[in-house]
């Protein structure tokens, strides 16, 4: 869906359901979901529908997801960081837990 | 950077955005030396137009044009002027009392300000079609950000959809970064022509007429412009083709990507959880903030600045933020030396010109703000449009009510969109006016904190021995 121009900013390893993900400085976590081209990171509390970022500017809350272990965080707005741990939310499956 | 425990527990103006409006506003008050701290949820200065202006990877200037780089002396203007900018702060709170709730690196800390600037600007207008909310639809206004701040150009697939000047904007910057568009979807309905022409001799002096022909002329000369009346997202789990009609003749084209836009909004949540009154908007079709000449809001003290005190663009919002710095200081400090009000006045008369014709031109159809059947009206608890419609029917008079039958506006996004689809539908189905629907009572917190960030919440010993027994 996206790709870089050739400026990006340095390397930052971040990893993503426990696979690395090579993003750049300069990159929110949501950003950097989509420029790997994962397709979604979290599913629906209500039906469990796939959902992915939406507005990149914090107001639709589609990207939330855990950020070294703090869940429902606005992956727009969290800059990544080097060792960073994300998790995609599996919203109605873990309604039960 | 600044953390929560650099904070002072009080300022005298607190400015919460820092978009055009924040930033001009935090410069001039500064500089007319009032204590001023401005807070920002985005990890740079420079709002959503100027996005990342400080830390763009787009060297190419030519690939955001001008404009954009006219957000950099804004920003170093700020930055020099002595008030205290802190970025990745999430303002949760705002009360009448002007106490200010705000989370800095996971610690939160409540700010008594003398006076507030709310330039929390605007945002997207929600797009309700069918499939709005599969994997691969997004926002123009979002892929521009992620241009912006990361170089990250469309490619695949693509089609955008929608109206306004901003979808024209995205489409130049994607091609001249060397991106993919596939087709434009043109859902500027026709007859708003015979609004908005009224308003065309305005325009035509207003500084967006040579822009928005020229862009127009970019973008039409590469990517195919097709009308649309109805348009559908479709997939299963995420985003393969989009569908839509120019009247009885439909038409199916594969896409990996589709973005949509339909105008901006004010971002209302802030303002109104801190009891600002609000009111409908005919032409703009969204509910504004009520303001004085001075952009002082219905609550003492609190003011809306930028396109959160109705959309009128980048340059404008300055202007604006400026004019309420002005009547900040002069509460504050009326002995301090200020610039010419009525020349900034006359400024900002200016670039309102043209507003009205963007405005009527580019008013959404009904069709694409009041969804029908399946579609969802409220993405975050996925409530549908015939849900909502079916419970106005059946005598459910209001926003509020509604939120109690379908919990529509009680998801993550507190009903930024859903609010005013809700409002509309409400409207239409009981034949009223959103006016007298009215839109979602905001409460705070209205930004999700963990209850760790509340507990870092500093009481004092008083504090504590009154609820300890």
């Amino acid at each position: 869906m996206f790709k870089r121009l050739a400026d990006a900013g340095s390397a930052v390893a971040i990893t993503v359901d426990g696979k690395p993900v090579a993003a750049r400085a300069g990159d929110t976590v949501a950003a950097a979901l989509i420029a790997a081209g994962i397709d979604h990171c979290r599913t629906t509390p209500v039906t469990g529908a796939p959902r992915a970022p939406y507005c990149l500017m914090g107001v639709c809350f589609e990207c939330l997801v855990t950020v070294d272990g703090v869940g429902s965080r606005q992956g727009c707005l969290v800059p990544v960081r080097e060792g960073m741990k994300v998790e995609t939310q599996l919203g109605r499956r873990e309604a039960g837990r | 950077m600044t953390a929560a425990s650099d904070l002072a527990s009080s300022y005298d103006l607190v400015i919460v955005g820092g978009g055009p409006a924040g930033l001009a506003a935090a410069a001039l008050a500064a500089r007319a030396g009032v204590s001023t701290v401005l807070f920002d949820e985005n990890p740079g200065v420079g709002g959503q137009i100027y996005r990342a202006i400080t830390s763009t990877p787009v060297k190419d200037r030519a690939i955001l044009g001008e404009d954009y780089w006219d957000g950099a002396a804004l920003a170093a203007d700020a930055k020099a002027s002595g008030a205290l900018i802190v970025n990745g702060a999430t303002v949760w709170s705002l009360d009448r009392e002007k106490i200010v709730g705000v989370s800095v690196g996971g610690k939160a800390r409540m700010i008594a300000a003398k006076r507030v600037i709310i330039a929390t600007g605007s945002q997207e207008r929600p797009f309700p079609i069918p499939g709005w909310t599969l994997p691969g639809v997004m926002t123009a206004g979002g892929a521009q950000t992620a241009l912006k701040a990361q170089g990250l150009v469309t490619q695949g697939r693509t089609v955008m959809a929608g109206s306004g000047p901003l979808l024209w904007l995205l489409a130049a910057q994607t091609l001249r970064a060397g991106g993919k568009i596939d087709a434009i979807l043109d859902t500027t309905p026709r007859r708003n022509w015979a609004m908005a022409m009224f308003h065309l001799p305005d325009f035509m002096l207003s500084p967006y007429f040579a822009k928005g022909l020229s862009l127009l002329r970019e973008v039409r000369a590469k990517v195919p412009v097709h009308r649309a009346d109805t348009i559908e997202a479709v997939g299963k789990d995420k985003l393969t083709e989009v569908v839509f009609a120019n009247g009885s003749v439909e038409r199916r084209l594969p896409a990996d990507l589709l973005l949509l836009h339909q105008g901006v909004v004010p971002n209302v949540n802030l303002a109104n959880a801190a009891g600002v009154a609000h009111t409908w908007n005919d032409r703009q079709l969204c509910f504004v903030p009520v303001l004085d000449a001075d952009f002082g809001s219905s609550v003492p003290g609190i003011a809306v600045a930028g396109d959160g005190a109705g959309i009128a663009g980048g340059t404008a919002a300055a202007e604006r933020g400026r004019i309420a710095a002005i009547a900040a200081v002069r509460a504050l400090r009326p002995e301090a030396t200020l610039p010419d009000t009525q020349a900034i006045r006359q400024k900002l008369q200016r670039e309102e010109m043209g507003r009205a014709f963007l405005d009527w031109l580019n008013r959404p159809a009904d069709a694409f703000r009041r969804p029908e059947g399946e579609t969802l009206a409220c993405r975050c608890e996925e409530v549908t449009a015939k849900q909502v419609r079916d419970t106005a029917r059946m005598g459910c008079e209001g926003p509020n009510q509604m939120k109690a039958f379908l919990r529509c506006g009680m998801g993550p996004c507190q009903g930024r969109l859903c609010g005013l689809t809700v409002t509309e539908l409400i409207a239409a189905e009981r034949g009223t006016s959103p006016e007298q629907v009215g839109y979602y009572r905001l409460r705070p917190p209205v930004k999700p904190i963990t209850l760790a960030e509340l507990a870092s919440l500093p009481i004092s010993e008083a504090e504590r021995k009154a609820v300890e027994r």
